[in-house]
């Protein structure tokens, strides 16, 4: 079982990613379970999005301890950093979190995402190439099966937008 | 099978309501179940049916009265606050014997409350939720799926009955999304609407559909009609389900959202050496008492899980006679109870 959480300000794409990984599971034939937070936080705030993969029922769709932690602000890494399982990975935006992860117990890796997105012309996909890096480190899946996910997720209004989604996948996935 | 689709609760209750045949859609928007509406309001003109943003909650449940009267499947949805000012139209749904389905995705209460997750509306749902003698079946999703499965359910079964069905949510199963199964289902055998008011072309007595009885004698008889029908539907309609029940010792109730929650604590509970089991009512009325009062002769004592300051928890004592001891795992306000803190409830109650 894999217990998601993916964190960050409202506006940059947390619960679109953590729809991306929710199908992925789906592709898997996976259980899967998404939940975001919903309310007043939303609009500019912080918003997170719990996300399970597993191959039994779930129960508790709530990841209070999660094994993948994906940062995108500082104030998320600072909160959820701490509830981490032992052994987690925690994958952090490097160009808006300026710290390293503080635990010893845990891998991190940082990507300097909203960087990388806008040197590409692509400022809204910071998320996506989270992603990317995301399936490379945790071994969810290989480059071509998240695109073809991603190729499913995108709606048919936004074809256009198909060809950036999949080169900000690569350019996360192939970040060294 | 077909392929599974990723949705959200309160999308699947949308569409299982289609998938039943509902074509008469009033609403009005609260979160956290506004998704009900948005897909309504994006499907209906589909399917040649009536999506109606009334001007209050009030409004909508009678357009519900309305279409129900004519002999339609129609259906109207709220959280906590808007259920409450549905109240009235329950009362004079039961009092004109009409099927409707209404759901309630349940946030923290009381007043406005806030947005969060909660099952503070048991007592609202289940000991009848207005005036008058009566009650409504009330059925408790805990998956995505079942909020589909359960949603197509209610309108047979308010159908079947002459009855309100409702859907008890939260907010958790109204947000969350998992696959599920949208293909279409066998339709059931169900009584004619020979009582809807269709137009009699001359060709038949008018029929009469009202709530207003002068005649004590009349009002009674009629009730006792009703209550005959909700026996009937006691004996044939509960559900409930169970988890790792058979030597338990420890039995944890819970519904909806809680249920899973309860289902990791249960989890946690045997790596842990205690025997823990779960009894999960699917309806809260009619209440499973018959499997709960047999419990109550093996277990050791009951766990109740709710997300509300302790409601469910007095129907478990009612059902299981107090022969064991019965404790509380309460959160409110939409405080969500974490598997950790029902799991020391458990030991608590091994222990004592």
């Amino acid at each position: 079982m894999q217990r998601i959480l993916l964190a960050g300000f409202g506006g940059q794409g947390i619960l679109f990613a953590g729809k991306f990984l929710a199908y992925m599971g789906l592709h898997d034939e996976k259980e899967v379970s998404w939940l975001p937070s919903y309310g007043p936080e939303m609009r500019g705030g912080t918003a997170n999005c719990s996300v399970i993969l597993a191959e039994e029922n779930i129960g508790s769709p709530i990841v209070s301890t999660p094994d993948i932690l994906i940062c995108m602000n500082l104030p998320s890494m600072d909160k959820f950093e701490p509830a981490m399982e032992k052994g987690g990975l925690l994958l952090y935006d490097s160009s808006l979190i300026t710290r390293q992860p503080e635990r010893e117990d845990i891998k991190g890796f940082g990507i300097p995402a909203t960087q990388m997105a806008s040197d590409h012309e692509m400022p809204t996909l910071a998320n996506v190439i989270m992603l990317g890096k995301t399936a490379r480190e945790t071994g969810l899946c290989d480059l071509s099966t998240a695109e073809g996910v991603m190729r499913k997720i995108v709606p048919e209004k936004k074809q256009k937008l198909l060809g950036a989604n999949l080169k900000a996948l690569a350019l996360g996935y192939e970040y060294q | 099978m077909s392929e599974k689709v990723l949705m959200k609760g309160n999308e699947a209750i949308a569409e299982g309501a289609l998938l039943a045949g509902c074509r008469h859609y009033f609403g009005y928007p609260i979160t956290p179940q506004t998704e009900i509406a948005a897909y309504m309001a994006k499907r209906m003109p589909k399917v040649d049916g009536v999506f109606l943003q009334a001007e209050s909650e009030v409004a909508s449940i009678n357009m519900v009265i309305g279409a129900s009267a004519a002999g339609k499947r129609a259906m109207t949805s709220s959280s906590s606050p808007g259920v409450a000012l549905k109240s009235e139209g329950l009362s004079y749904l039961a009092g004109c014997d009409l099927p409707a389905v209404v759901v309630n995705i349940q946030r923290g209460g009381p007043g406005l409350g806030g947005i969060q997750p909660s099952q503070a509306d048991y007592f609202h749902a289940t000991k009848g939720g207005a005036h008058g003698d009566f009650h409504m079946l009330v059925l408790a999703p805990n998956s995505v799926q079942e909020m589909l499965d359960y949603t197509y359910k209610a309108f047979d079964l308010a159908d079947q009955y002459r009855i309100t069905a409702m859907i008890l949510g939260d907010g958790i199963l109204g947000q969350m999304m998992e696959p599920i199964d949208i293909s279409p289902k066998e339709p059931a055998k169900l009584p004619p609407k020979d009582w809807a008011l269709t137009g009699t072309r001359g060709e038949r007595k008018p029929n009469i559909v009202n709530s207003l009885y002068l005649n004590p004698e009349d009002l009674e008889a009629l009730n006792f009609q009703r209550f005959e029908r909700y026996r009937q539907i006691e004996e044939k309609e509960t559900l409930h389900e169970t988890y790792r029940t058979e030597d338990a010792e420890i039995v944890v109730v819970a519904y909806g959202a809680a249920s899973r929650i309860a289902k990791n604590a249960i989890d946690l509970a045997r790596e842990g050496g205690v025997k823990a089991g779960l009894l999960r009512p699917i309806t809260l009325w009619p209440f499973p008492k018959k499997p709960l009062r047999e419990l109550a002769d093996k277990v050791k004592a009951f766990v109740v899980a709710e997300l509300s300051m302790g409601q469910m928890v007095e129907d478990v004592r009612l059902s299981t006679e107090s022969l064991r001891p019965v404790y509380l795992s309460a959160h409110t306000g939409g405080v969500v109870t974490t598997p950790e803190e029902i799991l020391e409830h458990i030991k608590q109650a091994a222990a004592n």
